[in-house]
C-alpha cells in the first residue's frame, strides 16, 4: 500500500491521529492513552497486517520523550513509524509486549535508558545496566557523569 | 511472579526453594562467544529458566555518537559486531547517504558489496568452526580458520585491518582497490570450492552433528515474526526477510543470487541456511569480481558533513540478520539521536522461549545456530 | 605364579641365593610394583605426547616442536609443571574424599595391569579367570569419579560425576558383552589360554561375523567407558568447563590425567589380546616362508604394535566426532549396542557349538 492508502486507512481506524509525509515512511503521532488499542488494530487488521515490530526506541527531546515505533508487514511489505509524546517528568505508556513479542526486551531497555515506565510489563527490571544502578537515566539529554564522560 | 534478580556470588549450592538448581554460564566461558551472562534454572538436567544478564561490554555507542560528527561515529561502529564490520560500517553509510541524498559511483557500489560478501563468508566460516567446536568436534574449527585467514589477508592487503577494517566511509569507500585485489579473490573462489565438500563430509553428513541439532531449539513461523527475529534465525522457519532481496541496495537488484529458505524450523535448518549462504555469496562474488567498472572510488562530498533536519533510516543484511540504523538530526555536524537495531538484541530474546525443556547441550546447540555476538546485543 | 623370561628368573636365582624364599617373594613384589610405577608413568607420558601430535596432524597444525627434538620431551615440561603447581584444596570440599579420589582412580589403572601380557612368557600374575577380574575391576573406576564430583563442591563437577556415573555402568554391560564373545570362542577365562587359542589366526579373522561385531561393539563401548570423545560429557569443556575434575590443580590433577591415558591403554591392550591375538605374530594359513618372517619380530613388538594401533584410533574418534548428549549416549546404549550384544553373544555360542568358525 502506498503512503496515500495508509493515510486514509489509519485515519479510518483513529481518526485523531495526525501525520507527517515528509520522511520516506508515514509518520503518525498518537496519544499514548491511545496507543495500546491502536496498537492492537493495527496488527489484527487485515489489509493491513503490521505483524513485525522492527525498532522501538525513545528520543529525548529536552522538553518532552517521544517513543518511536516501527512497523512491518511481511504479507505487504509496507512500513510506517509512529510516534508517542511522553511527559518528561512521568513518562508512561502501556506495553505492546503482549501483541509484539520482540518488545519485551526493547522496552526494558528504553525503560532503564530513558526511564520510561511501561505499564502491565511482563518483567520491567534493568537490562543492559547493572544490577543495583543507582543513578539518573543515561540517555537523556541532561545526564551527567563527569569521570566516565569523554566529550570530544 | 518475576523475583528480583540478585548476581550470584558464589557456585555453592543454590536452590530457588523449589529443588532446582540455578547455575549461572558464563560470563566468561568457551562457549558463550563474549561476554554472555547466562542464569539457567535447571531440574537435573532438564532446563526450565534461561535468563540473560546482559551489559558486560556495553560501551554506550549510541550516547557516545551524540558528541561524534558523521565522518567519526563510523569508526566506532565496526566494534559493534566485529565478525561482520564492513556491513555495520556500509548502513551507517547508506544512512547518511540518504540523509544527504548523494549519488555513489558505480565502482564504489561493486566495491562495497564485494567487501560486504566477503565478510558475510568469512563470519560464516568462523561460526561454523565455532559451533562445530561447542559441540564437541574441535578439528573443523581449524579447517574454518584456514579459509577465513585468506579472506583476512585480502582485507589486509586492500583496507588496512584484518578485523575492524573502517574501509566504507559515506560518499563511497576510503581508497581504491589494490591491484592485487581481483586476483587474490579469484584464488580464493578457487580454494573455497575445493574445500567445501570437506564441510559437507566432515559436519553436515555426521550422523552425531545431525542427531545434536534436529528439532532443537524449534522456532514456529509466527514466533519468528512475534520475537522480531531475522537473518538465518527467521529463514530457517520459513519467513521470508532477506534485505537484499525485498529492500535492495547498492547494486543487489540487478544481482542473480537465490534467498536461502528452509521450512525445518530447528536448529539443523538453521545450519543449512548458513551454509547455503555462503555458497551464494560466492556467487554474487563471482558474478562481480570481473565486472568492476571504472570510475571514481568515492562522491565529492564537502569535508565536514551536516544532515539537515529530520530522520533517516536504513537497513542492510549482515551475517547475523537486519541492522538497522536511525539517524535523527536536528541540522548540526552530529546527529541528534542514533539507534542502532541490532539482530543479535531480538534473536537472543527469542532463547528463553524455546529452550525451556532442553537439556544442557541442546543450549549449547540452539545458541550456536541463533549465532549471537555480544558486543553486537549490547552496543 | 609368576612367568618371567630368563632375565627375570636370573634375578630370582640370585635373590634366592642371598635370602630366604619369604625375603625373596616381598622383593620380588616390591621390583614389580616399582616396575608398574614405572611403567604407568612412561605410558602416561608417551601418551599424552602421542595424543597431542596426532591431534596436531589431523588439524593441519604441528603439535609441540619446542621442548626437545620435534618436540618430544614435552611430557617431562608438563609433568614438572604440575608437580610444582599449588594444589589447591576448595573450601568446603570433603578434605579426605577429595584427596582421595585421585589415588583410587589411580591404583584401579594400576591393578588392571597385572594380567595383561606384555610379551611372549612376559605376564605377572596369570590367573585363570583373567577376563573376569579385569571387567571387576575396571568397574571400581566410576568410585573414583563419583568421589571427586561430590567432593569437590561444585555444582558443575557434580553433574559432571553424575552423567559420567551413569555412562560408565551403563556401558560396562555392552564390554561385558562383547568379552564374553571371545570368551565363549575360547573356552577359558584365563588371558593366556585365549593368546594361545589364536596361535593360528587372530580371532578376529577366525571368528568371522560375530567376532566382528564384538570388535565394534567393544571399541565403542571402552571409548565410553574411559570417558573419551564422542562420549566425554564428563569433561565437556564447552559445555561445563572440565566437569568432575574442575577443582583439581597440581599433581592431583596429574593424576586423573594420567590415570585416563593409562585407562586407554589398557582397554587397548585387552582389545589387541582379546582379538587381535596379544602377542601373537600375524600368520597367514601355511605361507611357511612369510610366518617364519613375522616370527624374527619379538612379541613385544606385536603387542604394542598392536595396541598402540587401537589406541591411534580411539584418539582418531576424538579428533572427528562431536559430542552425544546423555540421553542419546544412553539410548546408544540401552536400545542399540546392549541388544545387538545379546544377539550377538548367541550368535557367537550357536557357532561355537556347532564349529563354525576357522
Amino acid at each position: 500500500m502506498s503512503k496515500e492508502e495508509l493515510k486514509v486507512k489509519i485515519s479510518g481506524l483513529l481518526p485523531i491521529a495526525t501525520f507527517d509525509e515528509s520522511g520516506e515512511w508515514l509518520n503518525i503521532n498518537v496519544e499514548p492513552s491511545e496507543w495500546l488499542s491502536f496498537a492492537k488494530q493495527l496488527h489484527s487488521n487485515e489489509t493491513l497486517f503490521f505483524d513485525y515490530l522492527f525498532c522501538l526506541t525513545c528520543i529525548d527531546w529536552k522538553t518532552h520523550l517521544t517513543m518511536v515505533y516501527h512497523l512491518s508487514s511481511t504479507k505487504f511489505r509496507h512500513n510506517i513509524v509512529i510516534k508517542s509524546k511522553l511527559d518528561r517528568n512521568k513518562p508512561e505508556i502501556e506495553t505492546v509486549s503482549f501483541i509484539w513479542r520482540t518488545a519485551e526486551f526493547h522496552e526494558r531497555e528504553v525503560y532503564e535508558m530513558f526511564g520510561v515506565n511501561f505499564l502491565n510489563h511482563p518483567d520491567l527490571r534493568l537490562l543492559i545496566l547493572p544490577d543495583g544502578w543507582e543513578g539518573k537515566n543515561p540517555m537523556r539529554k541532561d545526564f551527567e557523569d563527569p569521570i566516565n564522560m569523554v566529550r570530544l | 511472579m518475576y523475583r528480583q534478580t540478585e548476581i550470584i556470588k558464589d557456585d555453592s549450592l543454590t536452590t530457588d526453594g523449589r529443588g532446582d538448581l540455578v547455575i549461572n554460564v558464563g560470563p566468561q566461558h568457551p562457549a558463550t562467544h563474549g561476554v554472555l551472562h547466562l542464569v539457567i534454572t535447571l531440574n537435573g538436567e532438564t532446563i526450565k529458566k534461561v535468563e540473560p544478564h546482559l551489559g558486560y561490554i556495553h560501551r554506550s555507542i549510541e550516547k557516545m555518537c551524540e558528541s561524534l560528527t558523521y565522518r567519526q561515529f563510523i569508526y566506532v561502529t565496526s566494534r559493534m559486531d566485529y565478525l561482520s564490520a564492513h556491513i555495520n560500517n556500509h548502513a551507517c553509510a547508506l544512512c547518511v547517504e540518504k540523509g544527504l541524498q548523494l549519488e555513489i559511483p558505480p565502482r564504489a557500489q561493486v566495491i562495497r558489496v564485494l567487501m560486504d560478501e566477503l565478510t558475510r563468508i568469512a563470519s560464516h566460516e568462523l561460526w561454523w568452526g565455532a559451533m562445530a567446536m561447542d559441540l564437541g568436534a574441535f578439528t573443523p574449527f581449524f579447517h574454518a580458520f584456514r579459509e577465513r585467514e585468506t579472506i583476512n589477508d585480502i582485507m589486509e592487503e586492500t583496507c588496512g585491518a584484518r578485523l575492524t577494517m573502517n574501509y566504507i566511509v559515506p560518499g563511497g569507500v576510503m581508497y581504491d582497490i589494490h591491484p592485487n585485489f581481483q586476483k587474490r579473490v579469484k584464488d580464493f573462489i578457487q580454494l573455497y570450492k575445493r574445500k567445501i565438500h570437506e564441510y559437507d563430509e566432515l559436519v553436515t553428513g555426521n550422523i552425531i552433528f545431525q542427531n545434536r541439532m534436529k528439532n532443537v531449539g524449534v522456532i514456529s513461523a509466527e514466533d519468528a515474526i512475534s520475537w522480531g527475529c531475522t537473518g538465518p534465525v527467521a529463514r530457517g522457519s520459513g519467513v521470508s526477510s532477506d534485505i537484499r532481496k525485498l529492500y535492495p541496495y547498492e547494486v543487489y537488484n540487478k544481482l542473480d543470487f537465490d534467498e536461502v529458505l528452509e521450512t525445518g524450523c530447528d536448529s539443523f535448518a538453521r545450519y543449512l541456511i548458513r551454509i547455503r549462504e555462503m555458497n551464494e555469496s560466492i556467487k554474487i562474488i563471482e558474478q562481480l569480481i570481473d565486472n568492476i567498472p571504472g570510475g571514481d572510488f568515492q562522491a565529492k562530498t564537502k569535508n565536514v558533513l551536516k544532515l539537515p533536519k529530520g530522520e533517516f533510516y536504513s537497513r542492510v543484511e549482515t551475517a547475523r540478520g537486519e541492522l538497522g540504523v536511525y539517524i535523527v538530526s536536528e541540522g548540526g555536524t552530529t546527529p541528534y539521536r542514533i539507534k542502532f537495531r541490532s539482530p543479535g538484541f531480538s534473536n537472543l530474546s527469542i532463547l528463553d522461549h524455546i529452550i525451556r525443556g532442553g537439556k544442557i547441550g541442546d543450549l549449547v546447540a540452539a545458541m550456536g545456530t541463533l549465532d549471537l555476538v555480544i558486543p553486537d546485543i549490547d552496543r | 605364579m609368576w612367568n618371567f623370561n630368563h632375565i627375570a628368573s636370573e634375578i630370582h636365582e640370585w635373590l634366592n641365593s642371598i635370602f630366604n624364599p619369604t625375603w625373596t617373594l616381598i622383593i620380588e613384589m616390591v621390583i614389580a610394583g616399582v616396575a608398574v610405577i614405572g611403567l604407568f608413568a612412561a605410558l602416561g607420558l608417551v601418551l599424552v605426547i602421542m595424543e597431542r601430535k596426532v591431534s596436531a596432524w589431523m588439524q593441519i597444525r604441528l603439535g609441540p616442536n619446542r621442548v626437545g627434538p620435534k618436540g618430544m620431551l614435552q611430557s617431562l615440561a608438563d609433568t614438572l609443571k604440575l608437580i610444582v603447581k599449588e594444589g589447591l584444596t576448595p573450601d568446603g570440599a570433603d578434605k579426605l574424599l577429595f584427596n582421595l579420589a585421585p589415588f583410587i582412580a589411580m591404583i584401579v589403572a594400576m591393578l588392571l595391569m597385572a594380567p595383561i601380557a606384555f610379551a611372549r612368557d612376559f605376564q605377572m600374575w596369570d590367573l585363570n579367570i583373567g577376563v573376569l577380574y579385569i571387567s571387576a575391576i575396571s568397574s571400581m573406576s566410576v568410585i573414583g569419579i563419583l568421589m571427586a564430583g561430590w567432593a569437590s563442591n561444585n555444582k558443575y563437577s557434580l553433574l559432571g560425576a553424575m552423567r559420567s556415573g551413569a555412562q560408565i555402568v551403563s556401558y560396562e554391560l555392552s564390554a561385558g558383552l562383547s568379552v564374553l564373545a571371545i570368551v565363549v570362542l575360547t573356552g577359558s577365562l584365563s588371558l593366556s589360554d585365549i593368546i594361545q587359542s589364536q596361535a593360528n589366526g587372530w580371532w578376529i579373522f577366525k571368528g568371522h561375523i560375530p567376532a566382528i561385531i564384538a570388535f565394534v561393539t567393544f571399541i565403542i563401548a571402552v571409548t565410553a567407558e574411559t570417558n573419551r570423545a564422542p562420549f566425554d560429557l564428563a569433561e565437556a569443556e564447552s559445555e561445563l568447563t572440565a566437569g568432575f575434575h574442575t577443582e583439581y590443580s597440581g599433581m592431583k590433577f596429574a593424576l586423573f590425567f594420567l590415570a585416563e591415558y593409562v585407562n586407554v591403554f589398557i582397554v587397548c591392550a585387552i582389545g589387541a589380546t582379546l582379538f587381535l591375538g596379544g602377542w601373537m605374530p600375524f600368520h597367514i594359513g601355511n605361507w611357511q616362508s612369510f610366518n617364519h618372517v613375522m616370527d624374527y619380530i619379538p612379541s613385544s613388538i606385536w603387542f604394542f604394535g598392536k595396541t598402540f594401533f587401537l589406541i591411534f584410533v580411539i584418539m582418531w574418534f576424538r579428533w572427528t566426532f562431536p559430542r552425544l548428549r546423555i540421553d542419546q549416549l544412553l539410548n546408544l546404549e540401552w536400545k542399540y549396542l546392549l541388544p545387538i550384544s545379546m544377539i550377538n553373544l548367541l550368535l557367537v555360542t550357536l557357532i561355537a557349538i556347532l564349529g563354525w568358525h576357522f
